[in-house]
C-alpha cells in the first residue's frame, strides 16, 4: 500500500492509524514563523466512527488503508449474517449485525446500499439516503386530517419506527430520509 | 493598506529600501526551508537562494549607516502551504535605530491600530511569554520539566506530543504554544508576547537582567501569528556561533545545507547600531482586515494556481 506524507493528507484520504483504518476529514498546517511545522489533522476512525484530532510533525507519513466503497445489493438476513452482492460480478459478502449497526433497520431485500470494504472485508454499511418502505403497523388516522402537526409512530417493514403524519395508513409506502430517520412523503406504487 | 503603511513611515522619516530577493547566502534557521535558483553566467553555474526574509541585507544597510529603514517585499519559504501559509508571501520589515524593544512595540501598536481604524480592535495587550504560558497551561516555559510537560499533554489528549517532542525543550514549547496558547491570543485585539525563552532566541539579544529570556516579541490577532520582532543581536561573534549551531542542526537532520552569510558577520563586526526590528506578514494582515478564512482569498493566485 502507498505511503502518504502529511502534505498529501486531504479530506477523504484513507490511512492506517493505530492499526485502524481511518479517513482524513481536515488537515491544517500549523507553523510558528520561527518554529517547528505541524499538521493538525481531524480523522474519523472508520471502525468506530469516532472523530479524533491528532497532530503530526510535518513530513511524517502514514500508510494508506485499502478501503473502498462499493455499491451492492442487499440480499437477505439468514438470522446470523446479512448477505450482500455486487450486481456486476455477483460476488457476495456477508457480515454480522455488529458491522451493519443502525443501517440494518433501513435494509430491505433487493435494495441497494453502500458497503465499505477494508482489505476486502465489510467494515461498514450505509443505506441509500432515501428508502421507500411499507408501513406494517400504525394507529388508524383521522380522515381528512392533512395537517403536519402532531403525527404518530409507525412501524415499517424492516422494523424501523418513524413518526408519520396522522393521515398515513397501514400498508402505504412511504419515503424516509435515513440520515435523519424522518418521514419525507408518501410514495405511489 | 500599502498606501497607509507607506504614509505611516513617511510621516516618521523612515526610509523605504529594496534589497535583493536572490542572494549568495541564506538564513541558517533549521525551521526555514529555502528555494534555490540556478544562476548561469557561462561558463560558471552558481546556486543562488531566494531570500526567506530581507533581514540580513537590511542589517547590512543599517551597519553601513542607513538609519531607520523599512521594506515591503516578497519572501520565500519552501514547503509552507496551508490556510495561513503560501510559500511566496509579502512581508513588511522595519528597523528603528536607537529603539529598544518596548519602544518598537509602541510603534507596532500604533501602526496596527491605525490600519484597523475602519473596524477598531479592542485594547492592545502586552504579556510576557512566561505569564501567558503559565496562565493557559500551568507550566513554566523557562524550566523544562519533562514529566510535567508529558502529563499536561496527556491531560489535553495530545499524548502524541511525547513521541514528537522527546527531550527537545524548544520543540515542546512550539507544540504546546501553538496548540494551547496561541489560539487564545488577541481576541479581536492585538496581543504582543515578549520575553521569549532563550532556547527560542533566533536573532534576538539576550535580556540583560535575565539570561533565560531574550528580547523577542511576537504579534497575534485572533490567534493568528502576524509578526516577529527583536532587539537585534549586534554581537558578531555570538551571531557567528548561533549560525554554526544552526548549521550543525541542519547537518544532523540531513537538511539542505545553508550558506553562512559572512557579509552579515562582517557588517556586524564593523558595527551594527543598537536597533530593534520587526517583520509583519501583510497577507495575513489583509486576511484579518477582510475577514478572509484562507490566505488564498487575499492572493491574486496562490501557489496551486500560480
Amino acid at each position: 500500500m502507498a505511503v502518504y506524507s502529511t502534505n498529501e493528507f486531504k479530506a477523504g484520504l484513507k490511512v492506517m492509524l493505530d492499526n485502524d483504518p481511518c479517513a482524513i476529514i481536515e488537515n491544517e498546517f500549523v507553523k510558528p514563523g520561527k518554529g517547528q511545522a505541524f499538521n493538525r489533522v481531524k480523522i474519523r476512525n472508520l471502525k468506530t466512527g469516532r472523530v479524533i484530532e491528532r497532530t503530526f510533525k510535518s513530513g511524517e507519513s502514514l500508510e494508506g488503508a485499502d478501503v473502498v466503497d462499493v455499491e451492492m445489493q442487499y440480499l437477505y438476513n439468514d438470522g446470523q449474517f446479512r448477505h450482500f452482492m455486487v450486481p456486476d460480478t455477483f460476488e457476495q459478502y456477508q457480515t454480522d449485525e455488529k458491522i451493519v449497526g443502525d443501517a440494518g433497520k433501513w435494509l430491505k431485500d433487493q435494495d441497494s446500499c453502500t458497503v465499505t470494504l477494508w482489505n476486502d472485508v465489510p467494515l461498514a454499511i450505509s443505506p441509500s439516503n432515501f428508502v421507500d418502505l411499507a408501513i406494517t403497523e400504525t394507529d388508524p388516522g383521522v380522515r381528512g386530517d392533512t395537517s403536519g402537526g402532531g403525527g404518530k409512530p409507525a412501524v415499517l417493514e424492516t422494523g424501523a419506527v418513524v413518526r408519520v403524519p396522522l393521515f398515513v395508513q397501514i400498508g402505504e409506502l412511504i419515503r424516509v430520509d435515513t440520515r435523519t430517520g424522518e418521514y419525507v412523503s408518501r410514495v405511489k406504487e | 493598506m500599502l498606501a497607509e503603511i507607506r504614509k505611516f513611515f513617511a510621516d516618521r522619516s523612515v526610509l523605504e529600501v529594496e534589497t535583493p530577493l536572490l542572494g549568495h547566502c541564506i538564513g541558517t534557521d533549521p525551521q526555514l526551508d529555502f528555494f534555490t535558483a540556478d544562476y548561469w553566467l557561462p561558463p560558471r553555474r552558481q546556486t543562488l537562494f531566494l531570500q526567506t526574509s530581507p533581514e540580513f541585507a537590511m542589517k547590512r544597510l543599517l551597519a553601513a549607516g542607513s538609519g531607520s529603514i523599512y521594506q515591503i517585499g516578497k519572501a520565500f519559504r519552501n514547503g509552507e502551504s496551508g490556510r495561513f501559509h503560501n510559500p511566496e508571501f509579502t512581508m513588511l520589515e522595519w528597523y528603528r535605530v536607537g529603539f529598544t524593544l518596548p519602544q518598537l512595540m509602541d510603534e507596532i501598536a500604533e501602526l496596527i491600530e491605525g490600519l484597523f481604524s475602519g473596524k477598531p480592535l479592542k485594547e492592545t495587550r502586552r504579556v510576557s511569554y512566561q505569564d501567558v504560558f503559565v496562565s493557559f497551561t500551568g507550566l513554566d516555559p523557562l524550566i523544562f520539566s519533562y514529566q510535567d510537560y508529558c502529563a499536561f499533554a496527556r491531560e489535553c489528549e495530545l499524548s502524541e506530543a511525547v513521541g514528537i517532542c522527546g527531550q527537545d525543550h524548544a520543540l515542546w514549547l512550539d507544540f504546546i504554544f501553538s496548540h494551547k496558547v496561541q489560539p487564545h491570543l488577541g481576541e479581536n485585539a492585538l496581543c504582543m508576547v515578549y520575553g521569549y525563552p532563550a532556547c527560542q532566541s533566533s536573532l534576538a539579544k539576550i535580556n540583560e537582567d535575565n539570561p533565560q529570556i531574550v528580547e523577542r516579541v511576537e504579534l497575534f490577532i485572533n490567534g493568528i501569528e502576524l509578526g516577529n520582532g527583536y532587539y537585534e543581536l549586534t554581537d558578531a561573534e555570538e551571531q557567528s556561533r548561533r549560525f554554526d549551531k544552526e548549521l550543525a542542526i541542519r547537518h544532523l537532520h540531513k537538511q539542505p545545507s545553508a550558506v553562512k552569510d559572512q557579509r552579515l558577520i562582517a557588517a556586524l563586526q564593523s558595527g551594527l547600531p543598537e536597533c530593534s526590528g520587526v517583520a509583519v506578514g501583510l497577507d495575513r494582515l489583509l486576511m484579518l482586515l477582510s475577514d478572509s478564512a484562507s490566505i488564498d482569498n487575499v492572493l491574486s493566485f496562490s501557489i496551486r494556481s500560480a
